[in-house]
This record gives structure tokens, C-alpha cells and sequence, in this order.
């Protein structure tokens, strides 16, 4: 089986790439280019723990295909801080204790950001229901709706 | 080591610095940054992939098994089936510290004579990709010849119900049964009279209960990465509750010294008791062993709906008389729980907790352990107590409608207390029920109106948590560092708890300290993550670890200054100088010490090996509004509040998360989650969009009230809390809806249709 | 002596007999002694027991002493967290 030739730019920065044509991003990401801060927890679709986002818009990486993402712009969770300094959101989520296994963390952040950079002031029920395609079984999500909203208010200047 | 009540009161009388506080956790950075590494980030030059082939039949003879085409696909590496794991005889052998009955547990990891369930394992194959391991599976021949099955625990009861174990005689009945049959085991708990009980009673209420399978839900599939070398020595990284057990189990199947094995503990993407057993791992070494290559499984989504632990679901019938005021006479109990494939529900800890809540001069309790086609169960959260509590409540609930009391008042009228005889036997030390009633009944959220079509509904819950062995290791660096290593895997938190309790008592600042889960072999043994035990076991071992330290620091400081070990005590971080002209001597402090350590007799390091006794049980009530559509049966939950006793809240937010995460995985077992299966026995839901957990939508915000009724066998007065918060939900929302739709609901869960059936029978019956 | 109350379940192994007097020091002592009165509760009692002491349960603690005058309940094994099918080891 011939693998595909895929030149892409991932968090920035350029990279390429060989991969099967049955791959998909979220393969390609973890064993591929080794970055393993987006996780697989159900290969559907349903539980967003694989967010990334692509050209701008937010997708789970486990439906998009390796070989689909030739010349596109693809961002993590690497790359959500800019080097030492942490995203508002992501400070936000250790001050509110809003995380406790931290395996739905990746995706949220990812989704998150997406949406308060669409959004810079969500209402709560705005962002519960941005969210409502983010998995999160430890917190019950209460302490990470509160990081959401803080994280904007501060982005926000107020 | 015994704790020193003295402790406790010191505790609580001096200004505590550190345990109370709201620190940022130490392993956060790496979680939102994606660094953190769990179960499936791990990989090792040379790595193979491992895939399990699985039974497409809930019950099925395995005839054969021909692997010869695909041991001859290029690319395969090693398959194993039953004849690479040696059989082990029906009896409980010690494993570590525990009796196991590894007969059992062998064959969930690979099936021997029956597939027993859809998903059981029956091969595996390592190869060099993972199409290559798809395609070896497509080629393993299995001849199967399918036999009838059974899925619930009413249907596996039945006179004619096809066996699973032709040998099984149900234990706990005397005489003996002289057929075999699905019931493993018949448990039964006793106290006073209930028939004179129930002669005093001026209303009594019987009712039935059904409740479906449901899954721990966590998102991380299972995980591992096993090495084995030429000498049979082995690695094994995984995601788990419990390295340690892991260890014993896979040195037991795969016939090993426990020294030849080291486990790494991963980081977890929750378990909640369903990481407590192992799966892929005994697997996993058993094809490194035989490729000499690593090994990585990771299961699939659909694989660890089918093939893990998911608990029971059951059928229960409650009786529970009670006098005009309220009073309850008497209660009666009998409970039937799914074990799913092999023996082992938590039958016994559900009859023990059904009425725990309550002073009950006249208890009956009899429950059954019953086999069915279904994966084994593994623990859920306070296995067991979620689903009797839940049909308790409800009971005492309509009770409660019925006298026309308030639920609150009601369960204060018979609440258990200090000194009040658990049905199980022993009497209960201090404990805080009352206080999370009377806390409930202030609470702004009892007195909020309700509006058209919401209920209120309120529950109380119990679990005993544990104890159990924990070790601890403080090195103490020469910088004035201090590294804490144990053994409990982190899944709520306690790395950040530890930290805290060993600040506080080496009287250093916290970030200081910095908490490592260790290996297999780098600390004693220590027994899983789970039963709440963490902050209280681990935490009394840290606590001795810090003492130790403290004497061993105290005596260097004696030496240095030449005066006798009694003339030296720890203050605040300090060795201070008591006796004679001590007030002229400048202390010295833990750096100070610890910098001199090499050159005063060695490196200091303290350590603690316990079996931690004394854990304290933890009592919770619930409060919750819902609002039910009338035309669609969706119940939307308006208004949450967990109050629930902590002992000690070592760090308040993490204690918070605990009660807000229970409680959101109670409402999703309450209302939308349950295992459906079809006529052929096979799993018809086995994905995240059909087997419906809540979302960030379905829920508001969770208030949490934290009451501290402190344990005195803890230094700080820790109660476990991580598992008390899932036992109210189910029968709090049940209550609710109940309420607002004035008709009772007895199955869960309590989905749209269901609810729909409800309201639209109410109406027909001129409701 | 301690007061060592065996509950319902475990009657059927003593032939009816639910609580006993029993002189022991420690858990292991009483263990031992009961095992010599009721031979039929040894498998139990090597299955694995947890035991409450005036109200404090004790699992896996077979050198714990047993104050004169104790109220001792025999229970079974309580976990959490783990399946029902372990038991934590007390004898041997």
C-alpha cells in the first residue's frame, strides 16, 4: 500500500509527512509527527477530544483523513500557549481547578479558544452549548464553563 | 502506625497553613498544555501493534481455534489464544495482599472453553501496523457453536434459563442447591423483627425497581505498552487505578516473579473503579514475550463498551413501613444484581448501604449475585450503594409525599448518628449526616419557588470508603527540596493534596514539595486507587513519611549541636533548641539541615509502609430541581446542590470537583444512560452518541456545600469523598420528577420515552 | 473477652450460635480461636473478613490489638473502588 506525500503548516510551523490513505489526521498528529496532546477517545466523532482546528475551523481531527489536510493550516493544543506564556484560557483552567484527569482538557481548550475567538463574550448558555460536543466525565463541567467565562471577561479587558 | 488523636486536636486547634488551601495542581501545566502523557502516548523502537479478536456472541462454545493462516501473514509477530495462559483452578489464591480467583479472571482475559459475552477475547495477534493486525484477525478461524443467552438478572434467574457455568452451586444457602444455576451467591443481613416491625407501622409502601447497566464513562480507552526481554524481564507502562494490582495479576497469569515485572503508571483519563482490573495487559506481555518486541494495545471505543467492566443492573423490591410522624419501623430489602459473565457484583456492599443512612431497629436485607452474558462488571463509583440507595430513597420518599412530611424533616427524624448500629453490625464513630441535612434545609435552594411542571427532589447517600496498604518516601534534597514518591495513581488530585499535607507538617512552604507517582519498583507495595482512600490512606502514610523525616532531621540538628536528641523538637520547618540557653541558639532550618546532610551521616529520607485503618464513612444529601416537557418526556435539570461531610477538605476545589463530577454522572445514569442490547444479546450502543452521557448542556452550574464532621484516625481528620456524591443523584432526579409529573417512576433510566409513558398514563387516569 | 458478634449470614457455620465471648489480644488471636471453636468458618475467615472494633473497621490488619471489653462485628470484605470477586488475605 502506497503512502501520500502531505506537506502541511501545524501550529506554525511547515511540516510533511507520509501517510496511508485510511489515516487520519488525528493518527497523523500522534504517530506521525509526534504530538500527542490531542487524544483518541472514541474515533467517531462524538466525544471531541481530538478538537483541533483547520483553516480556522474547529473539527475533530479523527474525521478529517491524513491525506485530506495537503496545504492546510492546522492548529493543537502545542499550540494554544506562545512559548512560556500561557493562553488566558489555559490559566484560567488551573486557577478554577477546572480540569482533574485532564484528558478532555486538550479538545475543550481547542474549542474553547475557537469560540471566544468567534464570541469574545458568551453568554454561559452560549458557551454550554458551543461545548455540548466536548466529553468530560470527571467535572461535571461547572467549574469548566466558570474558566471559560473568566478566561473571556479577562481577554476582554474588563 | 497509629495515628495520635492528640494529632487531630492540634490539627484543628492551630492555624493550619497549607491543608485547606486552593493551590494550583502540580501536574496542570502539563495537562493543558498536551504534555501529560497517558495510556496511548507512550511508544518504543520496534513496537508492534496488538489487536484482540472478540467474540461476535453474547454465548458461545469455542471449538477450535485455527491461527495457522495468520501466523503466516508477513508482518505477524506472535498470537496468543487460552493455550498461551496456563489454567488456574477454581479457588481463591493470594495474589499480593488480596485472595483472587484467578480461574475467573484468566478466562475474562481469554476465554477458554465459552465465549461468555459479545466482546470477550479470544485471541490476539502483534504485528507491524495495524492494518496487518485487522487482516490476522480476519484470518483467525474460530469455530463457535452459539448457545442460548440471558442478558438480565431476572431472565438469568429463571428455572430454564441456560447456564453460563454448569458447575455453579449458589453459595449462602443452606442446604446447599443440589442443581446448578446462575445464581452465584444469595447474601442476607439481619436485624430486629420486621414483621413486628411493620405491625407498628401506620403506612407501608412496597415497591419494585429495575435498573439498566450503565458504563464508568471514562473517555480513555484502555491502554498499554508491554516490553519483555530475552530474560522474561518485563516493563509495562499503562493507564490504571492500581500498578501494584496490575503487577500481581499479570505476574500470576504469566507465571513471573513479581520482582521481574516493573509497572509504570500512567497518567488516566478517569476510571472511577473501572481501571482496577486488568484486560489488554497480561495480553500485551504475553505476545512481547513471544515477538521479544514491545507491544501496544489501545482498545477502541466500541471494545471498551463490549469488553470492560460496566456495573450491574438489577432488579430490587423495597418494603418500608413507617408511623404517622414519620418514624420508620421497619425496612425490608431484596436485591438481584447482574455479575455479568463471571461471579463478582457488588451484591454485598449494596445490601449494606440500602438503608445505611437511617437508625433501623428492624432491617432485613437479601441479595443475589447472578451471572448473565454480559462483560464481568468492575466497580462503578461506591459499587453497589448507587443502585439500592436509589430504590431506598425513592421508597422513603413517597413515604415522606404520603404523611404529607417534608423529605428533609423526615430523613432527620430517623437519620443516622454517632453511635447509631449500622445494619451490617458495628456502631458508627462521629459521622456527618445530620449536619448535610440541616445544611440542605438552609440552603437557599430549598426555599426557591418552583415553577409550573418542576419537582424537587432530595436524597441521602453513604459509602464506607477504605484504608489499605500506601507507602510514602520523602527524600529530603540538599537544596532543602523535597521530593514525596508514592504509589497511588493520581485521578483526583492528590499529587496536590499530598504536597499539602506534607508542607504542613514539615512546616515548609508547599512549592517546596513536589509529589511523584512512582513505579512498581521504586516503593513498597501499595493497593489501588479507589474506595476513596487516597487522601486518607496515602495522606497518613505522607503524614508518617514527614514525621520520620522530622526525627531523622531532629536527631542531625542534636548532633551539630551536641546536646542530647530530647533537647530538640520541629517547629514550623525549624530544629529548635529546648533546655538550657536555647534561647540563645539560632534554629536551623530544613535547608540548613539538609545541606549539611552528606557530611552529618548521610542523605535524610523518611518513609512510611501502613495499612491504613480507620477510614471514616462519608455521608451526602442532594437537592435538585427539574423541569419536565410534558409533550416530549425530556427532563431538564434546573437547580443542583451537593452537601455532602469531607472530614477535612485538604484542597476545597478538588473536593468541590469530586461532589460536581458524582453528581453529573448520577444524572446521566438517571436519566439517559443505559446498556441496550438486542435479541441476539449484542450491544446495540456502543458509541458515545447512542450511549448518551451529559454534555456541558444538559447541566447548570453544581452548588457544592462542604461539611467537615472530622475523622479522628486521621491526622487532619480526612474523610474519603471521592465516591459518596454518585449515590443520591439517581433517587434525588427520581424524587424530582416524580414530583413534578405526580406520578412515580421505578425503572431507570428515566429517558423521554419513559417519562412520556408516565405523564400520558397519569392523564388517562384522569390526572 | 471480647463481645464478637457474627451477624446473620455467618450463623449457618456455627451451627446458630450469632455472637460469642472470646478471649483475644489481637485480631489474629480471635481469629485463630474462632476457627478452633467453628472449624466451618475457616474458609470465611481465610476468605477474608473485615472487622470493626467498637465501631472502627479493620481490613487486613491481623496484629491489631482487641481492648478487653470490645464490641467486635465480623463483616464482609469492603471494597471500593475494586471488584467484589478480591479479597484482602488474612490468614496464613
Amino acid at each position: 500500500m502506497s503512502k501520500r506525500h502531505v506537506t502541511a503548516i501545524v501550529n506554525g510551523d511547515p511540516v510533511e509527512f507520509l501517510c496511508t490513505p485510511e489515516q487520519t489526521l488525528l493518527d497523523v498528529l500522534r504517530d506521525e509527527l509526534d504530538l500527542t496532546g490531542s487524544k483518541e477517545c472514541c474515533s467517531s466523532g462524538d466525544c471531541g477530544a481530538c478538537s483541533v482546528t483547520l483553516d480556522g475551523r474547529l473539527v475533530c481531527s479523527c474525521l478529517v483523513l491524513g491525506a485530506e489536510v495537503e496545504g492546510k493550516r492546522i492548529e493543537t493544543i502545542e499550540g494554544v500557549a506562545k512559548g512560556d506564556e500561557l493562553h488566558p484560557l489555559q490559566q484560567k483552567f488551573l486557577d478554577h481547578a477546572a480540569l482533574q484527569c485532564g484528558i478532555c482538557t486538550p479538545g475543550i481548550l481547542v474549542a474553547a479558544k475557537a469560540l471566544l475567538e468567534r464570541n469574545p463574550d458568551p453568554s454561559e448558555t452560549e458557551v454550554r452549548f458551543w461545548l455540548a460536543g466536548n466529553l468530560c466525565r470527571c467535572t461535571g463541567y461547572d467549574k469548566i464553563v466558570r474558566a471559560v467565562l473568566d478566561a473571556a471577561a479577562e481577554m476582554r479587558g474588563s | 502506625m497509629a495515628t495520635n488523636p492528640i494529632d487531630v486536636e492540634r490539627a484543628r486547634s492551630k492555624q493550619l497553613r497549607w491543608v485547606g488551601t486552593r493551590g494550583p495542581r502540580p501536574d496542570g501545566i502539563d495537562k493543558v498544555t498536551g504534555r501529560a502523557r497517558y495510556g496511548a502516548d507512550f511508544n518504543l523502537p520496534g513496537m508492534l501493534v496488538g489487536r484482540v479478536l472478540r467474540s461476535p456472541h453474547a454465548h458461545a462454545r469455542i471449538r477450535s481455534i485455527d491461527i495457522s493462516k495468520a501466523t503466516a501473514l508477513p508482518g505477524v509477530k506472535a498470537i496468543v489464544t487460552r493455550d498461551d495462559f496456563k489454567d488456574m483452578p477454581s479457588e481463591f489464591v493470594p495474589a499480593g495482599e488480596m485472595m483472587v480467583n484467578y480461574r475467573d479472571i484468566v478466562r475474562n482475559v481469554m476465554a477458554r472453553e465459552k465465549a461468555l459475552y459479545e466482546g470477550h477475547a479470544v485471541a490476539a495477534v502483534a504485528a507491524t501496523s495495524p492494518s496487518i493486525a485487522r487482516e490476522a484477525l480476519r484470518l483467525i478461524k474460530v469455530d463457535y457453536e452459539v448457545l442460548p443467552h440471558v442478558i438480565t438478572a431476572a431472565e438469568a434467574m429463571r428455572p430454564d434459563a441456560p447456564l453460563l457455568h454448569e458447575d455453579m452451586i449458589t453459595m449462602g444457602v443452606e442446604p446447599a442447591p443440589t442443581k446448578a444455576s446462575n445464581v452465584a451467591k444469595r447474601v442476607e443481613f439481619k436485624t430486629g423483627d420486621v414483621k413486628a416491625g411493620f405491625a407498628k407501622a401506620d403506612v407501608i409502601v412496597e415497591r419494585s425497581f429495575t435498573t439498566k447497566p450503565v458504563h464508568q464513562g471514562y473517555l480513555e480507552p484502555h491502554a498499554c505498552l508491554a516490553n519483555v526481554n530475552e530474560a522474561g524481564q518485563a516493563e509495562l507502562w499503562c493507564t490504571t487505578q492500581g500498578h501494584f494490582v496490575v503487577r500481581s495479576h499479570c505476574a500470576k497469569l504469566l507465571e513471573m516473579e513479581l520482582s521481574q515485572i516493573r509497572v509504570v503508571a500512567t497518567e488516566i483519563g478517569g476510571g472511577f473503579g473501572g481501571k482496577t482490573v486488568v484486560y489488554l495487559e497480561p495480553v500485551a506481555l504475553a505476545l512481547s514475550r513471544k515477538s521479544k518486541r514491545p507491544v501496544k494495545m489501545v482498545m477502541s471505543r466500541d471494545e471498551v463498551f463490549k469488553a470492560s467492566g460496566p456495573t450491574s443492573g438489577a432488579h430490587m423490591t423495597i418494603k418500608i413501613g413507617a408511623r404517622k410522624d414519620g418514624t420508620i419501623t421497619a425496612g425490608e430489602a431484596e436485591l438481584a444484581y447482574e455479575a455479568g459473565a463471571f461471579q463478582g457484583s457488588p451484591i454485598q456492599p449494596g445490601c449494606m448501604c440500602a438503608f445505611a443512612p437511617y437508625e433501623l431497629e428492624n432491617a432485613h436485607v437479601v441479595g443475589y449475585d447472578v451471572v448473565s452474558n454480559r462483560p464481568k462488571v468492575a466497580a462503578y463509583r461506591a459499587p453497589g450503594a448507587p443502585i439500592s440507595e436509589y430504590a431506598v430513597e425513592a421508597v422513603i420518599d413517597e413515604i415522606a409525599q404520603k404523611l404529607g412530611l417534608d423529605p428533609i424533616e423526615m430523613r432527620l427524624k430517623n437519620a443516622a448518628k454517632a453511635g447509631t448500629r449500622a445494619l451490617y453490625g458495628p456502631k458508627f464513630g462521629p459521622i456527618g449526616l445530620v449536619e448535610t441535612l440541616e445544611a440542605a434545609k438552609k440552603h437557599p435552594h430549598y426555599s426557591t419557588p418552583l415553577g409550573p411542571n418542576q419537582g424537587r427532589g432530595v436524597a441521602s447517600g453513604f459509602w464506607f470508603n477504605i484504608g489499605g496498604e500506601s507507602c510514602a518516601t520523602i527524600n529530603v534534597n540538599e537544596d532543602g527540596s523535597v521530593t514525596l514518591m508514592i504509589g497511588t495513581p493520581d485521578i483526583g488530585g492528590s499529587r496536590a493534596s499530598m504536597a499539602l499535607m506534607a508542607a504542613e507538617t514539615l512546616g515548609i512552604d508547599v512549592s517546596h514539595v513536589r509529589t511523584l507517582i512512582v513505579d512498581t519498583d521504586s516503593i513498597g507495595y501499595t493497593f489501588l486507587t479507589g474506595g476513596s482512600r487516597v487522601t486518607f490512606a496515602t495522606g497518613m502514610a505522607t503524614v508518617d513519611a514527614a514525621k520520620d523525616a522530622i526525627r531523622q532531621l531532629c536527631a542531625r540538628a542534636a548532633k551539630l549541636w551536641e546536646v542530647p536528641e530530647d533537647q530538640v523538637v520541629w517547629d514550623n520547618g525549624f530544629a529548635k533548641r529546648t533546655g538550657e540557653n536555647a534561647a540563645n541558639v539560632a534554629p536551623m532550618s530544613l535547608a540548613e539541615l539538609a545541606a549539611k546532610a552528606g557530611k552529618t551521616g548521610g542523605p535524610i529520607s523518611g518513609h512510611a509502609e501502613i495499612n491504613a485503618q480507620g477510614a471514616g464513612p462519608t455521608f451526602g444529601t442532594h437537592v435538585v430541581d427539574v423541569e419536565v416537557d410534558e409533550a416530549t418526556g425530556r427532563v431538564d435539570i434546573k437547580r443542583y446542590t451537593v452537601i455532602q461531610d469531607a472530614g477535612k477538605a485538604v484542597h476545597p476545589g478538588y473536593v468541590e470537583g469530586q461532589y460536581q463530577g458524582g453528581a453529573a454522572q448520577g444524572v446521566g445514569w438517571a436519566l439517559n444512560e443505559e446498556y441496550v442490547y438486542g435479541a441476539d444479546g449484542r450491544l446495540q450502543n456502543a458509541g458515545f452518541l447512542d450511549y448518551r452521557m451529559p454534555v456541558t448542556s444538559d447541566l447548570p452550574m453544581i452548588d457544592t456545600v462542604i461539611v467537615e464532621v472530622p475523622n479522628p484516625a486521621h491526622p487532619y481528620g480526612v474523610r474519603g469523598v471521592g465516591e459518596t456524591p454518585i449515590v443520591p443523584p439517581m433517587a434525588a432526579i427520581a424524587n424530582a420528577v416524580s414530583r413534578a409529573i405526580g406520578s412515580r417512576m421505578f425503572e431507570l433510566p428515566m429517558s423521554p420515552p419513559k417519562v412520556l409513558k408516565a405523564v400520558q398514563a397519569r392523564k388517562a387516569n384522569g390526572g | 473477652m471480647a463481645r464478637v458478634v457474627l451477624g446473620s449470614s455467618l450463623r449457618r457455620y456455627t451451627g446458630g450460635v450469632d455472637e460469642l465471648e472470646i478471649d483475644a489480644a489481637t485480631i489474629k488471636q480471635l481469629l485463630t480461636k474462632l476457627g478452633a471453636q467453628h472449624p466451618k468458618l475457616v474458609p470465611i475467615l481465610e476468605h477474608g473478613l473485615a472487622i470493626a472494633i467498637n465501631g472502627t473497621i479493620y481490613q487486613g490488619a491481623l496484629l491489631e490489638p482487641i481492648p478487653p471489653d470490645a464490641e467486635v462485628h465480623l463483616l464482609p470484605p469492603i471494597e471500593g473502588g475494586r471488584e467484589a470477586s478480591f479479597r484482602l488475605r488474612w490468614w496464613r
